[in-house]
């Protein structure tokens, strides 16, 4: 009898059971605690930025082009700003752009997967060939066209492609394999006995979607939210590299190495460091996406621990 | 599957029908109306009104999409506003295959596409084969000797090949190959840092080859990365399975075992990875086209988002979307073809 009791477990419960099962899996993926710990450095260092003696927007040409020293630790740009401290501040536009967008797709791409998945039918192939359509769109070609455009026009919360705009663009066209993926798990889950079960305990439809079926589903949701992280950054970065993201002088990743393609060949590192910034954020952010994978997919970690041992 | 083949295509255009209206009313839409930036050129207000109506502009919007869509030529116009229509439409509308015509250089957008398509056919379709031929080999190796040094190295390798950006990737190369290496024996760069070909000489091949290096290496990285590590798992996956031990077991060499049974089951979601990418061949990449100042689709596109040079935004996203909806259907006809445990109702 108590068996059954037991399995029952109220979802606040279950998941702490849940939490505690993937750190201890995920700690095992030494990848991805190496991009836990850079990704967490970098962070901070953009976090701390304005302890920082140099104002990142003010020009100082006098000091314009200087190489890399000691008090200009990764040299000034064509207009003598440190670029250390602006690639700090750049780092505080494109995380937050990465957060934001992938924030964006979430609150877009769940709740239709949630929708299609749960109820089917007539609404389930409505939402999908939605999804499909946007599937369907050259989406890099669709997020120029869309920052182009904003980028002419003066809207609340829109002006001159702000943080704002640029993650809002690139949410609203990556949403879709967080619906996919969640109406796969939708599609499994709503048939499942304790489904029924609170069902006939008189659960309304909400209440079993948020409470009971969604946070068996939300780990293909974590593990592909942190790898939309990393394509979130990239996008801005590139959009930002063609001057239709981040303007000038707000720096930006993208918009650093962009301003420094006309002096790169004399002056290497303006275009060397903000790129690298680039690279060692998403390829931390990937570890900890795959490790993050195996620990959700225990069948997997025992695979790999039969292989070490 | 030939009723599931017709199926898909119906669904298809149902498809193409969507996006085109989610298309159209995106750019009808943007402030400023597509005249506002007529190729940057300054123009009278009166001349403003008569291209309005010319353009079909001053009509609703819903009756502005069927135009764009199947032409007005069926129509009279009243072009100069004084009531009385004198003149009939001329557009025939993108399903007859009329674009219109580039608000930039007022050439019919087909004809613009024309001309850069094949520079960028070239550079994508080398670009894809190069990563095919690289990948390939990279992904069995490493597979078969899975947690060795080399796979080890390889695997690093496919996670940092995914997380360059390519215009990134793009400056370093030309900072390597054009500003710090020289030819020993010329003392010139090593490769030229852009365009097709050099100006000055004729047509030579040594030349077109020499301009191809750096763009494609930066286009090739992220895809040999994907597509190696794909190959790696899908192998991983396969090299355990009965069917492979059962030949072995009747005597079979690895090298067979390998190359002709396992590499068969294994090739087959690559074979579909690559059909889902094939659509850049025809959009090309914009980053490293403008990178390397490649006259193909990405910077004609890149150009046309600068001047907000709609219709030709237009074809090439309605194009693009179309190729797009194409290949995913020969992926998922591929697949089913090359295994025959895949069954379509």
């Amino acid at each position: 009898m108590s068996t059954y009791i037991e399995t029952i477990e109220s979802p606040a419960e279950q998941s702490v059971d849940l939490a505690q099962n993937v750190w201890k899996r995920f700690r095992r993926h030494r990848g991805a605690i190496a991009g836990g710990v850079i990704f967490t450095v970098l962070a901070l260092m953009c976090i701390l930025a304005p302890l920082s003696p140099y104002d990142p927007e003010k020009s100082n040409l006098p000091e314009k082009f200087q190489p890399p020293s000691a008090a200009h630790w990764l040299g000034t740009d064509a207009l003598g700003r440190d670029l250390f401290t602006r690639i700090l501040y750049g780092g505080r536009i494109s995380l937050s752009v990465g957060g934001i967008a992938v924030s964006i797709s979430l609150l877009i791409g769940v709740p239709v997967g949630a929708l299609a998945g749960y109820y089917g039918r007539g609404l389930d192939s409505l939402l999908m060939r939605i999804t499909d359509a946007f599937l369907s769109l050259p989406s890099f070609l669709v997020l120029i066209l869309l920052a182009a455009i904003l980028r002419e026009v003066e809207l609340p919360f829109f002006q001159r492609n702000n943080v704002f705009t640029i993650s809002f663009v690139i949410g609203i066209l990556s949403w879709m394999t967080f619906a996919r993926l969640v109406r796969a798990a939708f599609l499994t889950l709503r048939e499942l006995d304790y489904v029924s079960a609170a069902r006939a305990l008189g659960s309304s439809d909400g209440r079993i979607i948020v409470g009971h079926i969604l946070p068996n589903g939300i780990g293909v949701v974590i593990v592909e939210a942190t790898l939309q992280l990393g394509y979130a950054i990239i996008q801005e970065a590139g959009l930002s590299f063609l001057s239709f993201g981040i303007q000038q002088p707000t720096p930006s990743w993208g918009n650093l190495i962009s301003a420094a393609q006309d002096h790169f060949i004399k002056y290497p590192w303006l275009a060397i460091f903000p790129g690298l910034m680039i690279f060692l954020s998403i390829i931390s952010v990937n570890y900890i996406g795959d490790g993050l994978r195996d620990a959700f997919d225990p069948y997997k970690v025992l695979e790999r621990v039969g292989e070490y041992t | 599957m030939t009723s599931y083949i017709a199926r898909r295509l119906v669904q298809t255009i149902g498809l193409l029908f969507l996006l085109s209206i989610l298309l159209f009313a995106l750019v009808n839409i943007a402030p400023g109306g597509p005249l506002s930036a007529y190729g940057g050129r300054r123009i009278r207000p009166e001349r403003v009104e008569i291209l309005k109506r010319q353009f079909g502009l001053d009509q609703p919007l819903p009756l502005q999409y069927i135009y764009w869509l199947a032409g007005n030529d069926w129509l009279q116009i009243d072009s100069d506003g004084d009531g009385i229509a004198e003149q009939s439409g001329t557009r025939k509308g993108i399903l007859r295959g009329d674009f219109g015509f580039s608000y930039r250089t007022r050439e019919p957008v087909l004809h613009e596409i024309g001309l850069r398509l094949p520079n960028t056919v070239t550079l994508m379709g080398i670009t894809m084969l190069t990563a095919i031929l690289i990948a390939i080999p990279l992904g069995i190796y490493s597979a078969l000797k899975q947690y060795s040094i080399f796979d080890f190295l390889a695997t690093t390798f496919s996670f940092a090949g995914q997380a360059i950006p390519e215009f990134w990737l793009g400056l370093l190369l030309i900072l390597i190959f054009y500003a710090w290496l020289k030819n020993p024996w010329t003392g010139e760069p090593l490769l030229p840092p852009g365009g097709m070909s050099s100006l000055d000489s004729g047509f030579s091949l040594s030349d077109r080859l020499a301009h191809l290096v750096l763009p494609v290496l930066t286009g090739a990285l992220g895809w040999i990365a994907w597509y190696s590590r794909f190959l790696r798992s899908s192998l991983l996956e396969i090299l355990p399975l009965n069917y492979l031990r059962s030949a072995r077991a009747r005597g079979l060499s690895e090298r067979r075992v390998v190359f002709h049974h396992a590499l068969r089951n294994a090739l087959i979601p690559i074979v579909t990875l690559v059909a889902l990418d094939l659509p850049y061949i025809f959009t090309g990449a914009v980053l490293i086209e403008s990178i390397f100042a490649w006259p193909g689709m990405g910077r004609l596109y890149y150009q046309a988002a600068v001047e907000r040079d709609y219709p030709l935004l237009m074809a090439v996203l309605i194009i693009g979307a179309g190729f797009i909806i194409l290949c995913n259907l020969i992926a998922d006809i591929l697949y089913a073809y090359l295994d025959p445990r895949v069954r379509y109702e």
